[in-house]
């Protein structure tokens, strides 16, 4: 068992097996499930995915009315053909969007490695698919190797914004997602987690602030820049760019990190954006709040 | 390792918008209704901490109640759960607790019905997985991620190798297993993980044992 990202590496080095093929082996072992078994539950998940993306695509409003319908307003952007960043870029970025839209709608989504932060993953996938236009196996592989390296961080440091701020969340998500690209574009295993460090790093610090407590706002654009986040460190690590701070270090320093942020940052809604004056008066509105938190009550 | 599953990553599969407020609320519900073995009359919920504060916008009434009708994290009848638990008769009471919790995502859920009642608290501790530390008083620890049995016992010698024994001859492997009792020699509990799901048959065949009052079991 790979206890991180180095033993990941060395694991599929010294086998000559790709980062995806690690993680299935492991799963194999730990669970005693079969190769079939496994393939076939990570295949659900996929289609779960590409149906959270097709609903947002299509346009989705939540409950509280503070999300939905920007993932339409980005596909259109891309099809006038005035985009200044890139269409693949922007795909990922409309298709992260779209995910989170829906599970911000209570639709169906996977979660990955949480439901706030479910968009990256899918959105990167779907986004280079139309690229690399990889067999459905490849499209399994991705998810895979996403799950390798967020296991690491799941088991080293957190996933959980209310335990590490959002940058164990959306950070993770973007640093699996990258990675996943490397490999589907056909990066080493090495390469895969300079993409992760490099993704993982500049992600650092990000608290999880969510107005009125609610996974929306700004949950729904930080997976679209964690999206964004994934591709440029993609193609910088295929570039052959690395990380002076080794991926696993980086890693440990997301988890000091989340340790040392105040409780106010994580996931309590006392700080950051949920604190502003328009947070505290959209939750007011959502929850029918006769006050604002932090002023007197008359 | 607390997560040992790539499907702890990647998945599960679920009605957002919140693994911990959602997706982990709806299974601490679905665990107390495995528990209690039927649908219950009535439920009075508590939330505490973030539960507390932001139940209504994440779901979470709507999943624990969706939980306790036995729908999984992914089954999209959790939304309207509570007007199919009323209409069915269930009587529902939410209580929004202001007392600190040791776990922000806390919920106590007491259920029953004529012939009895539970009560069992779980947290939510991040990503759908679930812990329970509370039943009937009990204080235990149960991750909700592999099938597992709850054992009530008279604490007596041989009652714990007896229930053992029984696992063995079915070939069934203890991963994790742990004994509470509220006092020595009065009522326990034995909560024991296995790798794979339980027949019914061994279930009955460890309520005839001796010193064993009820059995339980929860499917993964």
């Amino acid at each position: 068992m790979f206890r991180n990202v180095a033993e990941l590496v060395e694991l599929a080095d010294t086998q000559n097996k790709k980062i995806s093929e690690i993680m299935i082996e492991q799963e194999m072992e730990v669970t005693g499930r079969t190769r079939k078994q496994i393939l076939k539950q990570m295949d659900v998940n996929l289609t779960v995915m590409e149906q959270a993306v097709e609903r947002g695509l299509n346009g989705v409003k939540s409950h509280s009315g503070l999300t939905g319908g920007d993932a339409v307003l980005l596909q259109k952007y891309i099809q006038s053909g005035k985009s200044l960043c890139g269409d693949t870029i922007l795909d990922a970025v409309s298709k992260a969007v779209a995910t989170n839209e829906v599970n911000a709608a209570m639709g169906t989504i996977c979660a990955t490695p949480t439901a706030g932060s479910a968009g990256v993953v899918p959105g990167t996938l779907f986004a280079v698919r139309d690229k690399l236009q990889p067999t459905r196996e490849q499209m399994i592989a991705f998810l895979f190797t996403s799950g390798a390296f967020g296991f690491v961080v799941a088991n080293n440091a957190s996933i959980s914004g209310a335990a590490g701020g959002c940058q164990a969340e959306v950070g993770s998500a973007a640093g699996m997602a990258a990675a996943a690209i490397v490999e589907m574009a056909g990066g080493t295993p090495a390469q895969c987690a300079e993409a992760m460090a490099i993704t993982l790093k500049n992600m650092l610090g990000l608290v999880c602030d969510p107005v009125a407590g609610l996974v929306e706002v700004p949950c729904v654009k930080r997976n679209a820049m964690g999206a964004a986040n994934a591709m440029v460190a993609a193609d910088m690590a295929l570039a052959g760019i690395t990380s002076r701070i080794p991926c696993d270090e980086v890693i440990d320093a997301m988890y000091k990190i989340g340790q040392t942020m105040p409780i106010a940052l994580k996931e309590t809604a006392q700080g950051g954006l949920a604190a502003t004056p328009t947070g505290r008066r959209l939750e007011a509105k959502i929850f029918g709040i006769p006050h604002v938190h932090g002023e007197q009550q008359q | 390792m607390k997560y040992k599953s790539v499907f702890d990553i990647i998945g599960p599969v679920m009605i957002g918008p919140s693994s911990s407020h959602t997706a982990g609320a709806a299974r601490i519900g679905r665990v107390a209704r495995s528990l209690f073995g039927r649908e219950p009359k009535w439920a009075k919920i508590s939330l505490y901490g973030s539960f507390a504060q932001t139940y209504k916008g994440h779901g979470t009434d709507v999943a624990i109640i969706g939980g306790l009708l036995d729908f999984d994290t992914f089954d999209e009848r959790i939304i309207g759960s509570i007007t199919i638990a009323q209409s069915n008769g269930m009587e529902i009471t939410f209580i929004e607790e202001e007392a600190i919790p040791d776990h922000p995502n806390t919920a106590k859920v007491v259920i029953g019905d004529d012939q009895g009642e539970l009560e069992l608290v779980g947290i939510s501790i991040g990503g759908g997985k679930i812990e329970i530390t509370e039943l009937n008083g009990f204080e235990l620890r149960l991750s909700g991620h592999h099938p597992a049995i709850l054992v009530v016992h008279n604490d007596r010698f041989g009652a714990i190798a007896s229930v053992s024994n029984i696992l063995a001859s079915h070939e069934l492997n203890i991963g994790h297993m742990e004994v509470s009792r509220k006092e020595k020699g009065m009522l326990a509990l034995m909560t024991i993980e296995v790798d794979q799901n339980i027949d019914d048959s061994v279930i009955k065949e460890l309520e005839a044992l001796d010193h064993v009052v009820k059995v339980a079991k929860i499917v993964e």
